[in-house]
């Protein structure tokens, strides 16, 4: 590609990325100048004319809001995520995190028990065994990455809207809260939390789900970026508060629907 | 000198070649488009689709999350901008005129004209051959860009548009090449501005 690199006159950009450091919060710095400054980061900060108080992290955090609701009316409860048959399942299935597998959760199965909190009548900690009793659902559906590349991945497990029933949930709540074992965590809206697909996943390809893709229980979700879609779940909270999540919270939007 | 004066006139008393809509829609999608070509090279970054990253110096965000904060925004610009400059161009019968008709045996006599130089530039209101040919298609480039990164960003909610692009990983690709023939255009269409400086000229003062 062409190099388009081109010196801003009268502007010294080393000035200018400090000014704009000064101004910007803690989040930003990140944002623009992770890896040095870039072009856009220039050209967009010398062309804005920056006054105080103004931050086009702000103004892109704005959008980004903006277009959680765009996505929450286009979600369409009833529309299911394509299914694909068991030859065309990615394999190796991808594993991906920001660790590495080596330091992922060992999570011990035979001390799990996963707690349901918040806007929900049965408090009661749910453990493997009782998990694995409940009604199964199956699906063949494409996983896909925020960074751009999917997979076909086989899931089985519960039903996540079966579960919230079975546990007296206020599905009028806004959202479902995940935990998992390593601090990761995610905030879901309800409408995908009770989406026909979205699963409490509990095997990969009918084996117990390995430990690379979240062992003991992943929530899967087909509507949702990869990132939504949390392993090692040990906790979930019926809330009316956004708790935010890992990603969310560092700048990706928060509703990613596909 | 005289006729040096007679093809520059005074600004006043030529016609309007470029109405405002036109200059205004013009400038708006070049900053839109701009934005969403670096910020989709820096997407891209993050699973290249084919052997290459772009340099991080070319790219807008710093990072992914930031290059998607950047392409989510601009792209409602981008979209609402085009829709209008659509909707304006059908209605006003300005692509009829400007584009059409375009004919292949001009499109070679224009393009072995331009190579040798010898294209007349004296009359910025008519398009040649190839000047229609070029905007007509970096318009289509425009609109699949559009619908291809709808197909991507909405795999399951807009799941039949995603299966016209081929799927989802083929979306991926049309997208990628949707966007190499608009930055092509965009190679050549500021080198010939920039030659022909009454033509950038006209697009900002109409004239």
């Amino acid at each position: 590609m062409a190099r388009i690199r081109k010196p801003i006159p009268g502007v010294d950009p080393t000035l200018l990325i400090k000014d704009a450091g000064k101004l910007l919060p803690d989040p930003t710095r990140r944002l623009f100048l992770r890896g040095g400054a870039s072009l856009g980061a220039l050209t967009f900060l010398t062309g804005c004319d920056i006054v105080d108080g103004f931050s086009a992290e702000k103004a892109l955090r704005k959008m980004s809001e903006f277009n959680d609701g765009a996505q929450a009316l286009l979600f369409n409860p009833n529309k299911l995520a394509p299914t694909y048959p068991a030859s065309a399942i990615t394999r190796p299935f991808p594993f991906n995190a920001y660790y590495g597998l080596e330091d992922a959760p060992e999570v011990d199965g035979k001390d799990y028990a996963l707690e349901v909190g918040g806007l929900v009548e049965n408090k009661k900690k749910w453990t493997l065994d009782e998990l694995y009793a409940l009604p199964e659902v199956s699906q063949i559906t494409r996983h896909i990455c925020v960074e751009g590349w999917s997979a076909i991945g086989s899931w089985q497990g519960v039903s996540l809207a079966d579960f919230l029933k079975r546990v007296g949930a206020d599905t009028r709540a806004k959202y479902v809260w995940f935990q998992c074992a390593e601090g990761y965590s995610n905030t879901i809206d309800m409408p995908t939390a009770l989406h026909p697909q979205t699963q409490m996943t509990l095997k990969f390809d009918n084996q117990i789900l390995p430990r690379a893709y979240g062992y003991p229980m992943k929530i899967r979700m087909p509507t949702k970026l990869g990132f939504k879609n949390p392993k090692y779940v040990v906790a979930m909270h019926v809330t009316n508060t956004d708790l935010g999540g890992y990603w969310e919270n560092q700048g990706y939007n928060w509703f990613s629907g596909l | 000198m005289t006729a040096m004066a007679d093809t520059e006139g005074t600004v006043s008393d030529k016609a309007v070649i470029h109405p405002v809509w036109v200059r205004i829609t013009h400038w708006v999608n070049a900053i839109a488009m701009i934005v969403m070509i670096l910020s989709g090279w820096q997407t891209d970054n993050a699973s290249p689709l084919f052997n290459f990253v772009f340099p991080a110096s070319i790219t807008i965000g710093g990072w992914l999350a930031g290059a998607l904060l950047w392409h989510f925004a601009a792209m409602w610009v981008l979209a609402v901008n085009g829709l209008v400059y659509l909707v304006f161009g059908l209605a006003s019968g300005r692509f009829a005129n400007k584009f059409f008709p375009i004919r292949p045996r001009e499109v070679l006599a224009d393009t072995r004209a331009a190579l040798s130089g010898k294209l007349s530039h004296d009359d910025l209101s008519v398009y040649n051959a190839v000047q229609k040919l070029l905007y007509v298609g970096v318009i289509l480039a425009g609109i699949l860009v559009v619908l291809s990164g709808l197909a991507i960003w909405k795999p399951i909610q807009l799941q039949e548009l995603t299966a016209l692009m081929g799927g989802y990983e083929a979306a991926r690709y049309v997208h990628f090449v949707a966007m190499a023939c608009i930055v092509g255009f965009l190679v050549v269409h500021v080198v010939l501005a920039l030659i022909v400086p009454k033509s950038l000229r006209a697009m900002l003062r109409g004239r």
